[in-house]
C-alpha cells in the first residue's frame, strides 16, 4: 500500500469510511492515507469532509470519511450526508468500522448500510480493548452470518491493516461477491417491497439499490419522495458521484 | 422496456402499498432488525466470566435488583441534592455579599467620575447586577453538583439506571434508553436533546426528545434549590430543614419524572402510535472514577459552559431589566406597567406579574429567572441589604406578599414550562420538523398553566392562597 493523499483528482476506485462515533473511524482513515488529507465541507454543509487516497494493488484509491453515525434511518444532517454518499455516491466499497466493545450497537449501523449496497466491509476495530474486557469477537462467525467479509483490526497499532485492505480491494474489484443479510420483515412488508423496488428499478434502471428506496417510501421518507417528485434523484446519482467540486477544499499542502 | 412509469406512478402506488401494511411499518423494520443483530451478537461474542470481575456482579445483583434499585437510585440522587444545598448556602451568599458590595462602592466611585446616572445605573445596577446575580446564585451549586453527577457517570452507574428504569418506559410504549437522555438533560436539555439519537426507532426518538424537558436542567435546579430553601425548610426545625429542602427537591424531580411517563404515555397512544421496541443494554463494568477527568469534565465543560450562557444572556436581560425599570409611564415605570398588565393573569396561576415578566425576559436562558425576579422587585432603588438568604425572605414574603403557594406553583412553573431558546433550537435541529418543534413548546407550556391553574385553583377554594 502506499499513501498518496495528493493526486486525488486521479482514481479508479472509492470507498467510503463508516460508523459509530468513537470507534476509531479516524485512526483508520489516517492510518490508510497518512497525512496527506483534504479537507473541506460537504456541499452546501457546515459538516466536514475529509477525503484521502492509497494506492494498493495497483488500484488507486480513493478514501472518503462520512461523518459518524448510530443509524442511517433518522434525519439528522450527518445521517443524511452519510445515507446520501452510500445511496447515490455509489462508493465501490462501503467499510464499516465497528467497536469491538460494543458490537451490538455497531451492527445496527452495519445492517442498515447493508441494506443500500451489497459492496461492504465490516472492520471490527479496538480488538485489543475487547480482550482487556474480556470480550471475545468471532469475526469468522460474523462474516458467514452477514455475508460480507468482517476483519478484526487494532487501527491504533495498525494491526489487521493488511488484511482490511485485501478484503476491501476484494470487494471492491469485484472479485469478491458478497451475500448481505436482508432484513425481511413480516410478509406483508416483503411483497409490499419487492413490488415496489421492481417499479422503481423499470424508472431508474442504473439505480443500483431500488430495494432501499422502495423501503424509505414505504416509510413515508419525506426527503425521498422530494426527491422523486422532483426528479432530483438523478441529479443525486450524479451529483454525489462527484467527489471533488465544492469550494473550500483545502489540500494539506496549502494549494488552496 | 417497460411502460412509462412516471414517478407519480411511484409515489402513489407507495401510498396504496404503505395502505395495506400494518401502521408500524418502520418499527416493525427497526425492530426485526434488532432481532437480527442480537441474534448475530450471541453467536460471535462471547464474554469471558473473568472479563468481569465478580465484585461487579455481586454489585450489580444489589444495584438492580427489583427490589433495591429504586431505593437505591432515590438515595443516591437525594445525597446528591442535599449536599448541594447544604454546601451551597454559605458561598453563595459570600459572593453575593462581595460582588454587592463591590457594585456599591463602583457605582459610587463612577458617579464621583462625574458619568451621568443613567450610564452608572445602566452598566453597575443593570448589567453588572445580572450578572453578579448568576454568577452568586448559581456557582456554588453548580461546581457541587455537577462534580458528585459526574462521579455517578464516571463510575458507570447512569446505564444501571436506563436498566431499573426500562420497564416502565416500556409500559408507557417509550424506550428505555430515554431514561439516559434524561439523564443528560440534567446536565442540559439540549445536551439530553441530542443524546436521543442512541434511540434508533424515530417513534420513541421524538418522544424521548418531546418530553425531555420535564427533567430539570442545571439551569432550572438552582431556582428549584433556592425556593425550596428559602420556603420549604423553614417551616420545618432547623435539624430537618437541610432534608426537607432535599426532598421538596426530589419531590419536584419525581413529579417531572412522572409527568415525562404520563406524556410519554399520552404521545404513543395518539400522534405517535406504536409499540415500545426490543433493545439490549450493556451494563459496562464499573471504573474507578479518574478525579482529574471528573474536575475536568464537571468544572470546565459543564459549570464553566454553563455559567458562561448565563453570563452572555444575564448582562443582556439585566440592561433590558433596568431600561424596563427606568423608563416612567404615567407615575409608573414600564417594568411595573407590565407585570400589573400581567398580574391577573399571574394571580390565577398562583404567581404573579413579576415572576411572568421575568419568566418572559429569561426565555433565552432559564437560569436567570429568579435573579430576573430579583432585580425587577428591587427594582431601580438602590439595595440596601446585602441579598442574603434572610432578606430575600423578608423581600419576598412582606414586600410582595409571596405564600408557599407562589413557590410551589415557581417551583411547578418552572420544572414544566418551555424549553430555553437554545432547546428549541436544538430540538428544530434534530428534528427538522416546525410541527415537532412547536409541539414540544406547546405541551411544555400548556402543562405548566394547567398544573398551576389547578394548585392555585384547589388552594383557592380550601381558603389559602
Amino acid at each position: 500500500m502506499k499513501q498518496m493523499g495528493l493526486t486525488l483528482e486521479k482514481f479508479d476506485k472509492v470507498v467510503a469510511l463508516a460508523g459509530n462515533p468513537n470507534t476509531g473511524k479516524s485512526t483508520v482513515f489516517n492510518r490508510l492515507t497518512g497525512l496527506n488529507q483534504h479537507t473541506g465541507n460537504w456541499p452546501g454543509k457546515t459538516v466536514s469532509r475529509a477525503e484521502g487516497g492509497f494506492l494498493y494493488e495497483g488500484v488507486r484509491y480513493k478514501l472518503v470519511d462520512l461523518p459518524g453515525t448510530y443509524s442511517l434511518l433518522s434525519a439528522s444532517q450527518d445521517e443524511e450526508i452519510a445515507r446520501n454518499f452510500i445511496l447515490f455516491g455509489q462508493p465501490d466499497c462501503v467499510v464499516v468500522v465497528s467497536d469491538a466493545t460494543a458490537l451490538e450497537r455497531n451492527l445496527n449501523l452495519a445492517l442498515q448500510v447493508m441494506e443500500i449496497t451489497d459492496r461492504v466491509v465490516i472492520a471490527v476495530n479496538l480488538m485489543d480493548e475487547a480482550e482487556r474486557k474480556g470480550i471475545r469477537v468471532d469475526t469468522r462467525s460474523l462474516s458467514r452470518d452477514l455475508g460480507v467479509p468482517a476483519v478484526p483490526l487494532v487501527a491504533r497499532t495498525g494491526q489487521g491493516i493488511p488484511e482490511l485492505l485485501t478484503a476491501t480491494h476484494a470487494v471492491a474489484s469485484g472479485r469478491l461477491r458478497t451475500k448481505p443479510l436482508r432484513v425481511e420483515g413480516t410478509p406483508g412488508v416483503r411483497r409490499a417491497v419487492s413490488l415496489l423496488s421492481r417499479q422503481i428499478q423499470s424508472l431508474y434502471p442504473d439505480l443500483p439499490n431500488a430495494r432501499w428506496l422502495a423501503i424509505r417510501l414505504l416509510d413515508g421518507d419525506a426527503l425521498i419522495q422530494q426527491a422523486i417528485r422532483d426528479g432530483e434523484l438523478d441529479e443525486f446519482v450524479h451529483a454525489a458521484g462527484r467527489v471533488d467540486e465544492g469550494a473550500g477544499v483545502v489540500s494539506a499542502e496549502g494549494n488552496a | 422496456m417497460a411502460d412509462t412509469i412516471t414517478p407519480q406512478d411511484i409515489l402513489e402506488r407507495a401510498e396504496g402499498l404503505r395502505a395495506t401494511l400494518a401502521s408500524g411499518f418502520r418499527d416493525e423494520m427497526v425492530k426485526s432488525l434488532y432481532a437480527e443483530v442480537e441474534r448475530i451478537t450471541k453467536r460471535a461474542v462471547r464474554i469471558d466470566a473473568q472479563g468481569r470481575s465478580d465484585l461487579d456482579q455481586r454489585i450489580d445483583r444489589i444495584v438492580t435488583s427489583p427490589v433495591w434499585g429504586l431505593p437505591i437510585m432515590l438515595l443516591l440522587l437525594a445525597a446528591v441534592f442535599w449536599v448541594t444545598i447544604v454546601g451551597a448556602n454559605v458561598p453563595s451568599a459570600m459572593l453575593a455579599d462581595a460582588f454587592f458590595y463591590l457594585e456599591e462602592k463602583a457605582a459610587a466611585l463612577f458617579t464621583g467620575w462625574g458619568f451621568p446616572w443613567w450610564l452608572v445605573g445602566f452598566l453597575w445596577h443593570g448589567v453588572y447586577r445580572g450578572l453578579a446575580w448568576v454568577v452568586s446564585v448559581m456557582l456554588p451549586p453548580m461546581a457541587i453538583f455537577f462534580p458528585l453527577f459526574t462521579i455517578l457517570e464516571d463510575l458507570g452507574y447512569l446505564p444501571r439506571v436506563a436498566f431499573n428504569l426500562d420497564w416502565l418506559f416500556k409500559r408507557v410504549g417509550a424506550h428505555g434508553k430515554q431514561s439516559l437522555t434524561m439523564a443528560m438533560g440534567f446536565g442540559c436539555n439540549a445536551a439530553g436533546v441530542i443524546a436521543a439519537r442512541v434511540i434508533e426507532s424515530p417513534r420513541e426518538r421524538l418522544i424521548a426528545i418531546l418530553t425531555n424537558n420535564f427533567v430539570p436542567c442545571n439551569g432550572r435546579f438552582p431556582t428549584l434549590i433556592l425556593l425550596a430553601t428559602l420556603f420549604v425548610a423553614p417551616a420545618f426545625p432547623a435539624g430537618l430543614a437541610s432534608f426537607a429542602a432535599t426532598g421538596t427537591v426530589l419531590g419536584v424531580v419525581l413529579i417531572g419524572v412522572l409527568v415525562t411517563l404520563l406524556v410519554s404515555w399520552a404521545l404513543s397512544r395518539t400522534v405517535l402510535q406504536g409499540e415500545a421496541s426490543a433493545f439490549t443494554l450493556e451494563l459496562p463494568s464499573y471504573r474507578r472514577p479518574n478525579i482529574g477527568r471528573i474536575l475536568y469534565t464537571s468544572l470546565i465543560d459543564r459549570t464553566v459552559f454553563v455559567l458562561w450562557r448565563a453570563i452572555l444572556t444575564a448582562a443582556p436581560a439585566g440592561a433590558v431589566i433596568w431600561i424596563l425599570g427606568n423608563i416612567p409611564v404615567g407615575g409608573q415605570t414600564l417594568a411595573q406597567e407590565i407585570a400589573a398588565f400581567l398580574n391577573p393573569f399571574g394571580l390565577l396561576l398562583g404567581l404573579d406579574g413579576v415572576i411572568l415578566l421575568a419568566y418572559i425576559i429569561a426565555i433565552p436562558a432559564n437560569e436567570i429567572v429568579v435573579p430576573t425576579i430579583m432585580m425587577v422587585y428591587m427594582g431601580v432603588g438602590m439595595m440596601t441589604d446585602p441579598p442574603d438568604l434572610e432578606s430575600l425572605h423578608t423581600l419576598l414574603v412582606d414586600g410582595h406578599g409571596w405564600t408557599m403557594l407562589t413557590a410551589v406553583n415557581l417551583m411547578l412553573f418552572s420544572l414544566l414550562h418551555n424549553p430555553c431558546a437554545t432547546t428549541i433550537l436544538t430540538i428544530y435541529k434534530e428534528t427538522k420538523s416546525y410541527r415537532w418543534t412547536f409541539l414540544s413548546v406547546v405541551i411544555t407550556l400548556g402543562l405548566a398553566f394547567l398544573a398551576t391553574f389547578t394548585t392555585a385553583s384547589v388552594v383557592r377554594l380550601l381558603g389559602g392562597g
